[in-house]
């Protein structure tokens, strides 16, 4: 599972974060929803070890993540805007946590493959990133930050900047795999109806804050 | 939301080990910069010296050459690459972009040659004078104005021209009314440029001009090391350094605060009617012409020899390449430029991460990485020269000298041209590659190397290509015993003699496909996927 406890981060005198808490069942997938500039992303952040909080405790899978840097985290990240890597297609993208893991080249494929036809983009797998539509890139983001089975996924604003159709059809098949993987997700947004429709339980992010309330 | 706050207090993978960056480049640039240039202050700056130097006639009179010249080079180079400008900005044709590559090639060619390659174009009466001198500094930045100019006059509507055209205005009218002032900005820029390298200039003047045609960089080299006025030459030098900064303190001011704007190029079109296909071509082919003629006669004068009355075709300058000195020199060349491309290269590259990566308070390292562009390569040999000849550090007889005298001056365009790359690359994609479990040497070697790679491998070829035709700094440092190409070729050329001539330029041709080949090489080598 995943705890967090009493996160506050200052920035220049400004609150970011005030002594916000959450925890997360394992297989649970929890949004987080609020306006924008309520600071759920920068909540993302903390949990994957981006960003430094000024005081709190994040804790994954009872290991206490305090100077852990993020790649022995075991989390996954899906950017809002994907972050593609611009010198590596398809394939390569996807297989890039297998191969920094040292994960043998066989497995490495095997992987991959599982992924791209879990998403039904086997056909692509050697197209170049920027070639590609804002649909089919975000489910290479998300395919990327899967292959590896992290312990959590961590979805920042998944689906904004795509087109209605678009994002109805990533909202269910999106749900579809990671319930079927049994992910532990934090997911976030500014759009309830996302929330709803993808999640176990829908937080706001204004309210994690209100000093000793655990939210559920 | 808050992008600045984020980005200020984001964890960077590297920021730890970016930590460490600026100490080998700092250290570099005090041992060969600071403290040779500091030298040559305490021990040239006295009252004395300059009221000598002041009331000296023949350094009055390299003081005015000097002045004079560098307009004129800059006010010709104007007129000659106007037309290939406009042409090259304006009309989509056959062979635009190798009529730029071409413009570009005397620009990287070492000024020992292009001097010598217009000693071999000229006829013997045009030898030695400020005309030929002044033509070959036109030659030589070309590309300057090209570039420079051509970049702005790309992004010009075409409307607004035609707008003029439709009010009454002439082609002749419109030019000057409309393009000009629109361009003036660039080409006070690149006036600036030009001029500063032919204030600068000092191997061109030293093959073309010579003993009559002294500018400051020449008398400086004359006074230190032929006749023995080392007060003279320390003097001129602080002269030397004045000007400069002055200059660069000018331009620094001019783009304050100017971003480079995006490259929004207005479409161009083909020449449609049959006058302007004539013009667009008549001046392409001319200016390629004008390039290539200098370079095929040294060609051509490396393969004859002239006597009173008749030319004949000879071998005995390339069979003169064959003796044990000149293939020497190749080599000491070919060695100091690797060592130059290398220390250049990685202590850029340090500077570049440093700056991109390790703190923001590291803009100082960014700064102090240009300093050697205020101090010409005549006053860096000079520095060096009298600070390291004494034990125990007397380094001046250590051949490692001379190639890093090559990599200060490569120094500042190598971090010109990796930096902007490094601070380019998307910092979430290093964060992706965080989260992805990648260690922060992996993200370095799986993110930004591949990434950053075409930017190092264009740094490095230039940084070759520097060191194989560095004169200035060279000619100070040089030993009988370890000569570098410009050298000889200088040596060769200053000697009566045909043979000897004819042989120079042979070595002027070998030099010319080194640096092409490096250049070549080094573009092959770097991966097929690059960054886009």
């Amino acid at each position: 599972m995943l705890a967090l406890t009493d996160i506050t981060l200052n920035y220049e005198g400004r609150t970011i974060l005030d002594s916000a808490s959450l925890s997360v069942a394992r297989g649970e997938i929890v949004s987080l929803v609020g306006p924008s500039g309520s600071g759920k992303t920068t909540l993302l952040r903390v949990i994957a070890g981006l960003e430094q909080p000024s005081q709190g405790t994040v804790v994954i899978d009872n290991k206490l993540m305090t100077g852990i840097p993020t790649h022995k985290r075991d989390v996954g990240l899906v950017f809002q805007d994907n972050q593609l890597f611009p010198h590596l297609c398809v394939f390569d993208n996807i297989a890039y946590s297998l191969r920094v893991k040292r994960v043998s080249k066989a497995l490495q494929i095997e992987k991959v493959n599982e992924m791209l036809s879990l998403i039904g983009m086997e056909d692509l797998a050697r197209r170049d990133v920027g070639q590609l539509s804002g649909g089919e890139a975000k489910r290479i983001a998300v395919a990327r930050a899967l292959v590896a089975d992290p312990f959590i996924l961590l979805l920042d604003e998944p689906l904004t900047g795509l087109d209605a159709e678009l994002r109805d059809r990533l909202l269910e098949d999106m749900g579809a795999l990671l319930r079927a993987r049994k992910t532990t997700v934090v997911h976030v947004t500014h759009d309830h109806n996302e929330a709803t429709r993808l999640s176990d339980r829908v937080v706001d992010v204004r309210t994690l804050g209100q000093s000793g309330v655990q939210l559920q | 939301m808050n992008q600045l706050a984020k980005s200020s207090i984001m964890l960077s993978p590297y920021k730890s080990s970016a930590r460490w960056l600026w100490i080998a480049p700092t250290v570099f640039l005090i041992l060969i910069l600071a403290i040779p240039t500091t030298a040559i202050i305490l021990r040239g700056a006295t009252f004395e010296g300059f009221r000598d130097v002041l009331n000296n006639s023949t350094i009055k009179q390299a003081l005015w050459f000097t002045a004079w010249q560098a307009l004129a080079s800059t006010a010709l180079t104007l007129i000659v690459a106007l037309p290939a400008t406009f042409v090259l900005s304006r009309f989509a044709f056959t062979g635009n972009r190798a009529l730029q590559a071409l413009i570009t090639v005397p620009f990287l060619l070492p000024t020992v040659v292009v001097g010598a390659a217009f000693l071999a174009v000229f006829p013997s009466q045009l030898h030695y004078t400020a005309t030929a001198l002044i033509i070959a500094h036109a030659y030589f930045n070309l590309t300057v104005v090209v570039r420079i100019v051509g970049a702005r006059w790309e992004q010009l509507h075409p409307g607004i021209e035609q707008a003029a055209r439709t009010l009454g205005a002439s082609p002749l009218t419109v030019f000057r009314t409309v393009t000009l002032p629109l361009l003036h900005s660039a080409l006070a820029t690149a006036s600036g440029v030009i001029a500063l390298f032919a204030f600068t200039s000092y191997g061109i003047v030293r093959t073309l001009g010579g003993p009559a045609r002294a500018t400051i960089e020449t008398e400086i080299y004359t006074r230190s090391v032929l006749i023995g006025d080392m007060p003279g030459a320390l003097a001129l030098s602080i002269v030397q350094m004045i000007v400069l900064t002055a200059l660069l303190w000018w331009w620094a001011k001019r783009h304050r605060g100017e971003s480079v704007s995006p490259q929004i190029s207005v479409a161009q079109r083909a020449p449609s009617t049959r006058g302007q296909v004539a013009l667009v071509y008549g001046i392409a082919l001319a200016t390629a012409a004008v390039v290539i003629a200098p370079l095929s006669a040294l060609l051509w004068r490396s393969l004859t020899r002239t006597t009173p009355g008749a030319t004949r075709f000879t071998l005995s300058g390339w069979r003169a390449v064959t003796s044990s000195t000149t293939l020497g020199a190749i080599s000491t060349s070919t060695l100091f430029a690797l060592c130059a491309m290398v220390i250049a290269t990685v202590l850029g590259l340090m500077v570049a991460l440093g700056v991109a990566y390790g703190s923001p308070r590291f803009v100082w390292l960014e700064r102090i990485s240009v300093l050697p562009l205020t101090v010409s390569a005549v006053t860096i040999g000079l520095g060096i020269l009298i600070t390291y000849d004494t034990a125990p550090y007397d380094f001046r007889s250590t051949w490692i000298i001379t190639p890093l005298a090559h990599s200060l001056i490569a120094l500042p365009l190598v971090v010109r041209i990796v930096l902007p790359v490094v601070r380019q690359i998307p910092r979430g994609l290093q964060s992706v590659a965080s989260t992805l479990g990648a260690t922060p040497l992996q993200t370095w070697l799986t993110v930004d190397r591949p990434l950053m790679s075409r930017a190092v491998g264009a740094s490095a070829a230039i940084a070759f290509a520097i060191s194989i035709g560095e004169f200035g700094a060279t000619s100070f440092l040089t030993r009988r015993s370890s000569e570098t190409l410009p050298v000889t070729i200088s040596r060769l050329l200053s000697r009566p003699g045909d043979a000897l001539r004819t042989q120079a330029y042979a070595l002027c041709v070998i030099i010319v496909v080194i640096s092409m080949i490096a250049i070549f090489l080094i573009d092959m080598l770097r991966p097929s996927r690059k960054a886009k």
